[in-house]
Formats: structure tokens, C-alpha cells, sequence
């Protein structure tokens, strides 16, 4: 039965993008000759004056790219004409510098926090304060004093997923069973042990739900960093193809944003299930 | 006096109050026990018999008094002191050969893998779990998980056993099985016991000291009933016991009545006033008066 309801969810789902398509394809396509132009002036107009297509690329246009990109995803023609799998590697290796930068900070923080009242309460406000300050408010004081724009797109990378990975550590850690703690306690495991074998494993699936969560708004935040500080990466990608006015690469920017953020996503899902145990 | 292995010497548990006072959970409380000897402790929920029973591991601490284990002051947890826990307390994220294996591991840190295994393996072998070495909790009915958190307390070889309700969440036919077990375990290794219980036919067939607490707040230790029934006794001739009724309406009227009235009628309680267990005492001594002023 379960086979059978997945097999009917993709029939549908192909169904529904392929009605996507069909009215993208028809809501752009040419409508045939817009009135009597001399050939010349035609030619200087192009299609969207001539034949009535739509300013907005269709579904073939976009395929074509596509192709394009993917059959030379790494080529490099100077600063502004780098194939996407560079920008999208520039992308991903600062997600992962930051991402990594913020696990070292926030996890150790996170226990330390779960694992003491008195720091929790110390470092409350603080938390509280920065917490909602949206990633990108840091740029000025980052590019000021870091002096790198490059680097201070990685800083708000690990501001950004700092934050949930901290809350998830500490409340997991806090939250671990009085009673797995006592069974540490009876059995004069020490605090170090303790933290490794009992409260780790016991924390673990919050703590890699705080990390899944930071990854997501990660990959949310580089496209916008990237849009600032410029350079390479897909988000500066998206922009210089926005000054180029080349919507059809926009379009695949975006595709593409998607599928990657999926595929982190996914592999922090995979992780997740990894640690976590039934009861 | 003599070879006390377990002193509990007044003890009193306190708690600040709402209104700015005190709340008494427990007060001037003392029983001992000798090696070797199974204690169970009967009271109604809130008289603070947890409480005591964490004193004893050492993950609680009495607000007065002391308590004394072969010789020494207990301050905080200790390995010599294996805690059975009432929802079991395995760690589900390993196997039952790893939570028992941590245990062990614990105690003789010095130890390999394969001795630890080997250690573990004889204790699982041991509550009949043969077989089972590579579950999970999840995977184990309720009573095999409480069978394990068994094999994991006697795999330290603890001075003493504690047990905090260790059957009460199990169905009545594994209970059975699982006193039993633990009786053969007990009398087997000459294992020093501490029970908490709710189930006075349980209290009958396991202890050889009964001790019976009012009811809190404010709860003190009542009664020692020391058990007159053979050490030799069965679960199922039991009840044929000339003396097991007796023994067992004596509980029960304490805890139907007498639990809620002690306190009021002071610390001399009068025994006449039951006549059940006069007969007793005539046969043996049912019970003595413990009651330290």
C-alpha cells in the first residue's frame, strides 16, 4: 500500500510540473507578427516587439541554458563569466567554512550553557540581544574590521547558524533525563565521561536539529551576503546576471539555489537519523 | 548492635515551604540492616520512601542526620551502591550488552574490552537474557529492559542493592517471575538488599524486614516487621503459611489505617489494638516497636 501511495504521489507531482510547465510555456511563447514593421526596424527590436514573446524566458529558453551550464560547469573566463559549479562552489566552501566555524563555537557554548544554570542565566541577555539581529546588519562592522569581504561574508555565515545551534545544544543538553544522569551518577562516571557518553548521545538528535536548522538559514543568508560583497559566489551570480538582464540564468540561479540547499538539508535530515534512538 | 552493614542514623528530609517554613517530608529516622539481609520499605505515596532510597545511592542528601554503610559515612553516589531504577534507566542508545558493559566498564576502568565483555556476558547470562546481547531497549519488553537494569546493578557486585519499585510498571505475571529471579539472585550471592515497594505480597515474599512509614508530610519510619515466614519459602505455598495472613493484615491495617493515624496518637503506638498481629507475636516476634523517641 505504501508503494503503491508513493508511486500515485509522483504521478501527481509529474502531472502538476508538467502543468507548470505547459502554462509557463504558453504564458511566454510567441503570439505570432505584432503589426507591419520595416524588416530592419524589426531586427533591432527583436522578438519580444515583433512576434508578441513574452520579456520573460519559457520553459525551452531556460532548458537550453541549462544544458549550456551543466555540460561546462567549471569554466572560467575572467572575474565576470565563471562557470556556476565555481560560483556554486565559492558558495558552499563559505556556508561550510562559517557553518563549521559556528559548530566549534556553539556546541561547546551549548553544553556548557545546558550543563550550568549560572552561565545560562549570565549569558541570557546576550543571547537574547543578538539572537534577532539579522545576519546581514553585521556586514558594515565585518568589512570594517575585518577588512575582507570575502571573509566577512564567512563571519556572517557563522553568526547567522550560530545561534540555533547554540539554543538546540543547550536545551538538549539541559533537557537530558534526570535519570540517565543519575544512572552516570551511581556508577561514579566523571563529568567529562559523563558529557561524552551519557549526555551527548542523549542530546544529540536536538543538537543535529539546531545544526539542520543553521545550515537552512546558512544557505539562505550566503545568497544575500554574496549579493553585497560581490565577486563570485551564486548570490553575486544572481545579481550580475540581474545587471545583465539575463532572466534565464536568474531562473537557473534560482533552481539551482534550491536543489543545493535541498541536498544540504538532506544530508543534515540523513546525520540526524543517524543519532537519533528510539525509546 | 552488632555488625550493622546498613545504618540509617536519624534522618529527616526538609524542604523550604511555600508560606516561608519548612516542609517535613521525613523525620527521625533509623533502621539497620545486616549484610545479607533484604529490606523493603512499605508507605503510601509522598511519605518520602524515594527519598530515603536516594539518600541511601547518594543522589539526595538527608536535611539532618547520617547514614552509615559498613562502616563508613556515605557522601554522595558510590559504585558499592547499585541503584535498580523503577523505569528502568537504560540508556537507549545502546545495547544491552553496552548498557551493562558501561557499568562494568565504569567500575574497572583498567579493564579491556574483551574482560568487559566477558563480565557483562555473565551477569546478562545470569537474568536469563542470553541471547538478547544485541537489542536494543526499545526492542525489549518491559520486564527484559528491568531485567537488564538488574544485570547492570549486580554487575558492579555491589555492597547493596537498591531498588526503587523496580516491578511496579510490569504486569503481574512478570513481576512474579522477575521476584523471583531476584529472590535466587539474593539469596544466591548473599546480596544485601533495599527495596521501595507498593505491593505488600511482594514486601511478604522478598524481605526479611518489613519497615512500614506513615504518611507524609512529616512521615516517620512506623514499624520493623522483621518477616516470621521460612527463608526457604516459595511463592507458591505462600499464602499456606500458618503465619502469612497474619503477617499480611498486619500491613495491610497499616496501611488502611494506622498509617494516617500514627502520627496523631503519638510516638508510643499501642500494639494491643491489633489483634492480628497479638496472635503472631505469640509464635514469634511478628514485629517489634522501633521507634526512637
Amino acid at each position: 500500500m505504501t508503494s503503491s501511495l508513493r508511486f500515485r504521489a509522483a504521478v501527481v507531482s509529474i502531472v502538476l510540473f508538467a502543468a507548470f510547465l505547459g502554462i509557463w510555456h504558453l504564458a511566454t511563447r510567441s503570439t505570432g507578427a505584432v503589426g507591419n514593421m520595416s524588416p530592419e526596424y524589426a531586427k533591432l527590436m527583436g522578438l519580444t516587439a515583433t512576434q508578441g514573446k513574452s520579456a520573460m524566458p519559457g520553459p525551452l529558453d531556460v532548458g537550453a541554458k541549462l544544458w549550456e551550464h551543466l555540460r561546462q560547469p567549471f569554466y572560467d573566463n575572467g572575474p565576470n563569466d565563471k562557470g556556476l559549479g565555481i560560483q556554486l562552489g565559492y558558495s558552499i566552501a563559505r556556508v561550510g567554512l562559517g557553518y563549521l566555524l559556528a559548530v566549534i563555537v556553539a556546541i561547546p557554548l551549548g553544553f556548557l550553557i545546558g550543563m550550568s544554570p549560572l552561565i545560562s542565566k549570565a549569558l541570557d541577555p546576550f543571547i537574547q540581544v543578538l539572537k534577532p539581529i539579522s545576519p546581514l546588519a553585521w556586514m558594515p562592522l565585518a568589512l570594517y574590521t575585518i577588512k575582507d569581504s570575502s571573509i566577512s561574508a564567512i563571519f556572517v555565515i557563522f553568526i547567522c547558524s550560530v545561534w540555533p545551534m547554540l539554543l538546540n545544544t543547550a536545551f538538549g543538553v539541559a533537557a537530558v533525563r534526570k535519570e540517565w544522569i543519575n544512572v552516570a551518577r551511581t556508577l561514579e562516571v566523571g563529568t567529562i565521561r559523563r558529557a561524552f557518553t551519557v549526555i551527548l548521545p542523549a542530546a544529540a538528535p536536538t543538537i543535529l536539529t539546531g545544526m539542520r536548522i543553521s545550515i537552512g538559514i546558512a544557505w539562505l543568508v550566503i545568497v544575500a551576503a554574496e549579493m553585497l560583497v560581490g565577486g563570485t559566489g551564486i548570490g553575486y551570480f544572481v545579481w550580475n546576471e540581474w545587471n545583465n538582464l539575463s532572466i534565464t540564468n536568474v531562473i537557473i540561479a534560482i533552481l539551482m539555489i534550491g536543489i543545493v540547499g535541498m541536498l544540504l538539508d538532506q544530508i543534515l535530515a540523513r546525520f540526524t537519523r543517524m543519532v537519533t534512538f528510539p525509546e | 548492635m552488632t555488625d550493622k552493614f546498613i545504618s540509617i542514623e536519624g534522618i529527616a528530609r526538609r524542604y523550604p515551604g511555600a508560606g516561608g517554613g519548612e516542609t517535613t517530608i521525613f523525620e527521625n529516622l533509623w533502621l539497620s540492616m545486616n549484610r545479607g539481609e533484604f529490606g523493603c520499605v512499605i508507605g503510601h505515596s509522598g511519605c518520602g520512601k524515594t527519598t530515603v532510597l536516594n539518600i541511601l545511592a547518594g543522589l539526595d542528601q538527608p536535611s539532618e542526620g547520617a547514614v552509615i554503610v559498613d562502616g563508613q559515612g556515605i557522601e554522595g553516589t558510590s559504585l558499592d551502591r547499585a541503584v535498580i531504577f523503577q523505569s528502568h534507566a537504560l540508556l537507549p542508545w545502546r545495547t544491552v550488552l553496552g548498557n551493562v558493559a558501561y557499568a562494568v566498564s565504569s567500575k574497572w576502568r583498567k579493564w579491556d574490552r574483551a574482560k568487559v565483555k566477558a563480565h557483562a556476558q555473565k551477569f546478562i547470562d545470569l537474568v536469563g537474557l542470553t541471547g538478547s546481547e544485541h537489542k536494543r531497549p526499545s526492542e525489549l519488553s518491559g520486564g527484559m529492559k528491568q531485567r537488564v537494569g538488574i544485570a547492570r546493578a549486580l554487575s558492579i557486585t555491589p555492597k547493596i542493592m537498591l531498588m526503587d519499585e523496580p516491578f511496579s510498571a510490569l504486569d503481574a505475571l512478570t513481576r512474579g517471575t522477575l521476584q523471583d529471579e531476584v529472590r535466587r539472585i539474593c539469596l544466591e550471592t548473599g546480596q544485601t538488599a533495599f527495596m521501595i515497594t507498593h505491593d505488600v505480597d511482594e514486601a511478604i515474599y522478598l524481605a526479611d524486614k518489613i519497615f512500614l512509614m506513615t504518611n507524609g508530610p512529616g512521615a516517620v519510619l512506623a514499624e520493623i516487621v522483621e518477616n516470621p515466614l521460612p527463608k526457604d519459602r516459595g511463592r507458591i505455598d505462600l499464602h499456606r503459611h500458618p503465619l502469612y495472613y497474619a503477617l499480611r493484615n498486619h500491613i495491610v491495617d497499616f496501611l488502611v489505617s494506622r498509617s494516617k493515624t500514627f502520627a496523631a496518637t503519638g510516638p508510643i503506638t499501642i500494639r494491643a489494638t491489633c489483634r492480628l498481629c497479638g496472635r503472631a507475636n505469640r509464635n514469634s516476634s511478628l514485629h517489634r516497636q522501633t521507634r526512637i523517641p
